[in-house]
């Protein structure tokens, strides 16, 4: 086994909202934005340089908008190229996308996870439409597209059961995630694409990118949002998987999807701090954009 | 009192979703037989000749207010997120875009954030689309396929309803309400051999013969009533709320005046997946205890406790219900 070869150079919470491609105005997508959510996207920007530095062969994501409530699914198809619409924002988000998967990493994770009891399996329909969170956390952390990536599902078990169920599952999801990258030789960075704080508000305004909308939902929300940033800023990962229950039930956070708790196990739950590089609101959710760097250990900061 | 006739939603019908009986009805004899049922439900949907299928899907679910499906032609090769195991549906659809706006355009006039969608690529969800190839597969009928908002509860979701009859009036067309939802949804947590299928667990199947029970005896108003406790008894809460029946209630007509069918059941991966039709009655069934003596006027609290087989015949709720949406119209 090589042991030394395979590594997770870095971990990413790098959230999906489609308005922050939207505003991007890449050629991919059909619609076009004058602006918006800048705090945000200038945060993916400096994120984006920290991974241009870096040595790394995959990005590997799990993504809350690919939901099975059977297991937890990985993609194993070499080549996906179609069209991906936002089914709640498709004024926003109509993206062609062209991309490579690392099906023989698929293969290593889900057996590794089969391996260790947990109900896994390979997405393996050249039909299959990849779902627009993977996409949109894939083209904001590198949107050359020059790496291939692999995207996992999240699992539904908190909607099932609770979030302490979730943990049960995404806690060893991690865990096999790391050790088939090990074993693989690969250098992997790891995306989790959720925002925190997931309320969103039920009306849109007319020009989707005015600024004078945007706001956190509540102030509930925030002080949450604000407390696990500070934990992340002070290495408490083992801290934030004890409250994780509490912070999905109350902030109805995106971390339900077991992406956040994954993140943080697969990363062998850092002691280190986070590097923050930005905060913002998308239709009233909280969004960070953060990098745990594997080799720096937060050093740098 | 207006004839039966009048109401434009014809019947309803509660349809599972999930993509087994399509794509592998021969794989459990009870999924072939959610499959042969629905293709009774194909041949009553032909006898009743609709204008169009005005689908309200459980597996659309919607942010932003309600969605509307308005592209006139929508095609794609679907595959289930889920069960992507199991093939690709190809579809290609006749959705009423004249009827979609008018629905939506109706809904914002009684304050509701609703909007179309008309892009091409739109993902349309495993169950709309299950639910069209079985019952429609020749695309004889248009259809009109709306979202399930996640966060509306009971009041949001009524008037959604109303707005459709709104519609359907207003172009003087004739409809047959579909529902797509499973009853009780959850699903086994890891993957079965196809003939090991079974209802998740006890809870769920009493909750689903309960269902089926009222179902059968037409008494939707009363099935309706229960939303909120269904949820919380036999549903995996991904939304708020269990609304669909409060929509079909809504679009049909607020009362227990229906002849109820159970046409199957039958478990699909853990699932309690119901075949139902309703269709028009003149009367309730006997001996059913009701919230109101009517649904549409305030005549007094109604003594339940001590009723004479002769008051009992007088009970207007006993009596012909009016199907015609315009005596039926209530603030709310």
């Amino acid at each position: 086994m090589n042991v030394a070869a395979g590594k997770i150079i870095a971990g990413a919470l790098a959230p999906h909202p489609p308005h922050l491609v939207y505003a991007e105005n890449p050629p991919q997508n059909e619609p076009t934005a004058e602006c918006g959510w800048e705090p945000i996207r200038w945060a993916y920007y400096e994120m984006q340089k920290s991974f241009k530095k870096k040595d790394y062969d995959v990005i590997v994501v799990l993504s809350p908008h690919w939901q099975t409530y059977i297991g937890t699914h990985v993609l194993a198809v070499p080549e996906f190229k179609s069209l991906s619409v936002d089914p709640v924002f498709p004024n926003l988000f109509r993206y062609h996308y062209d991309l490579k998967v690392d099906v023989d990493l698929a293969k290593q994770i889900c057996d590794e996870g089969k391996e260790a009891g947990l109900e896994m399996q390979l997405m393996q329909n050249p039909d299959f439409r990849v779902d627009y969170g993977t996409i949109i956390s894939c083209h904001m952390a590198n949107p050359d597209w020059d790496k291939p990536i692999l995207s996992i599902s999240s699992n539904r078990s908190t909607h099932y059961y609770s979030p302490d169920y979730m943990q049960g599952i995404s806690i060893p999801l991690g865990e096999v995630t790391r050790k088939a990258i090990e074993k693989s030789g690969k250098r992997c960075l790891l995306l989790a694409s959720n925002s925190l704080s997931h309320r969103h508000f039920t009306k849109e305004p007319p020009i989707p990118e005015d600024m004078s909308y945007e706001h956190i939902y509540n102030h509930n929300q925030y002080l949450w949002d604000m407390r696990i940033i500070d934990m992340m800023r002070k290495g408490q990962s083992q801290e934030i998987l004890d409250i994780m229950p509490d912070f999905v039930e109350q902030s109805v956070s995106e971390a339900d999807s077991g992406a956040f708790t994954w993140l943080l196990s697969a990363l062998e739950r850092p002691t280190y701090p986070a590097k923050i590089y930005g905060y913002g609101t998308v239709i009233g959710t909280g969004n960070v954009v953060a990098e745990w760097d594997c080799d720096t250990k937060g050093a740098e900061q | 009192m207006r004839p039966v006739a009048n109401h434009p939603v014809e019947a309803g019908f509660i349809l599972p979703g999930l993509p087994h009986p399509l794509l592998c009805p021969e794989d459990n004899p009870g999924w072939q037989k959610i499959r042969n049922a629905f293709n009774r439900v194909r041949a009553k949907i032909e006898e009743i000749n609709p204008d169009l299928l005005l689908i309200y899907s459980t597996m659309w679910p919607s942010v932003i207010g309600h969605q509307i499906q308005s592209n006139p032609n929508p095609e794609w090769k679907h595959v289930d997120e889920l069960f992507h195991n199991l093939g690709t549906i190809p579809y290609k659809f006749r959705v009423d875009a004249d009827f979609a706006n008018e629905y939506n355009k109706l809904s914002q006039k009684r304050g509701l954030h609703t909007r179309t969608v008309n892009y091409h690529g739109f993902p349309i969800d495993t169950g709309s689309v299950v639910v069209q190839k079985l019952v429609n597969p020749e695309n004889k009928y248009k259809a009109v396929i709306l979202s399930s908002n996640v966060y509306a509860d009971r009041a949001e979701t009524v008037v959604f309803a109303k707005a459709g009859v709104d519609a359907l009036q207003e172009q003087n067309k004739k409809s047959v309400a579909i529902v797509v939802s499973s009853l009780s949804n959850r699903l086994h947590e890891k993957f079965i051999p196809a003939n090991m299928d079974k209802i998740h667990s006890q809870k769920d199947e009493e909750w689903n013969r309960k269902m089926l029970e009222l179902l059968g005896e037409g008494r939707l108003e009363d099935v309706a009533q229960l939303s909120r406790q269904i949820q919380r008894e036999a549903r995996v809460r991904k939304v708020t709320s269990f609304k669909p029946m409060w929509w079909l209630v809504s679009v049909m007509g607020a009362h227990n005046c229906y002849n109820g069918e159970v046409l199957e059941y039958q478990p699909i991966y853990g699932a309690g997946a119901g075949v139902i039709a309703l269709t028009r009655a003149e009367h309730a069934a006997r001996n059913l205890e009701f919230d109101e003596e009517d649904p549409e006027k305030f005549a007094g609290d109604r003594n339940v406790l001590s009723l004479s087989a002769e008051s009992l015949g007088e009970m207007s709720s006993q009596s012909t219900v009016s199907h015609n949406p315009e005596d039926n119209e209530e603030d709310l």
